[in-house]
């Protein structure tokens, strides 16, 4: 397997949807190639760390002066 | 934080549907248990887009009083989460194309771009790079980082990475094929990344 095929495989092997051999033979290309265990790795955490740390998250006093609204409007029927 | 993935499996009908028939049926209060569900979501999916804190806060109004007005069209084989995320993604296109007057904004155009598809930046990150800034810098890295890419980009990795929907649920809910959420799904996750590396690689000389 070479670097590209191993990229073109990357978000599967990261969604977990490969099958028990082509997970065997990624592994196998990982063993032998230390940069594409550091973007497996990196691109891992990318994600971990946009999970746990929401941006654009709505502080709670506008987040209820928002959904007040909404809902006066709904009642009134928008 | 909620997504709208069913633990329960195919056969059991998502919470939402319940809810949603209680709302047809004039139960405001179903309506008001929806948007405290998705409030949150719909911001961040509107600031993705927009870029803009004001613009956001119009279209999650915007998108949640029209769902409401509109409930009646909603098709039961969709999810409700995304069929509002459908309204909410074209409520923030339209606030963009108002704000730059009246140019085209689409989602669906393929942007052509080799950015990040070859990884450039091999070295590998420090263990728990994120430790070393404050939660307000990262905050400010992450965004800056984000906003670099492009808003197609932007919204398949919010929607797909940090609020968890499917592939499938992804593309229905931004009227992309499936191969083209992929396609951006890992542009997106290696732009970040490489963007990412300037601020979190292990510096020169450091032990692992």
């Amino acid at each position: 397997m070479t670097c590209t095929e191993f990229l073109a495989l990357l978000d599967d092997l990261i969604d977990d949807s490969v099958t028990t051999e082509l997970r065997g033979e990624l592994q196998q290309h990982l063993h032998k190639c230390g940069h594409c265990e550091v973007v497996l790795n990196t691109t891992r955490k990318t994600i971990q760390i946009y999970r746990s740390h929401e941006i654009y998250d709505l502080p709670p006093t506008l987040r209820e002066r928002l959904h007040a609204a909404i809902m006066a409007r709904c009642k009134k029927g928008c | 934080m909620s997504t709208i993935q069913s633990i329960a499996g195919e056969l059991e009908p998502h919470p939402d549907v319940a809810l949603v028939s209680r709302v047809r049926e004039g139960d405001v209060s179903a309506y008001d248990e929806l948007v405290r569900k998705y409030e949150r979501q719909v911001f961040r999916i509107a600031q993705h887009i927009t870029q803009n804190r004001e613009d956001a806060e119009d279209v999650m109004q915007d998108a949640f009083l029209k769902a409401y007005e509109k409930l009646d069209q909603f098709q039961g084989n969709s999810k409700f989460y995304t069929w509002l995320v459908r309204i909410a993604v074209n409520e923030s296109l339209m606030r963009l194309r108002k704000r730059r007057t009246g140019k085209m904004v689409s989602i669906d155009e393929d942007i052509e771009t080799d950015e990040g598809s070859v990884p450039r930046d091999l070295a590998d990150w420090a263990p728990d790079p994120e430790q070393n800034y404050t939660q307000s810098e990262l905050g400010k890295i992450l965004e800056k980082t984000i906003k670099g890419l492009p808003p197609g980009f932007r919204v398949v990795f919010e929607l797909r990475d940090v609020q968890g929907l499917s592939t499938e649920d992804t593309a229905e809910a931004l009227g992309l094929s499936i191969p083209a959420v992929k396609s951006r799904l890992l542009r997106a996750r290696l732009q970040l990344r490489e963007r990412l590396s300037r601020y979190f690689k292990q510096k020169r000389g450091a032990k692992k």
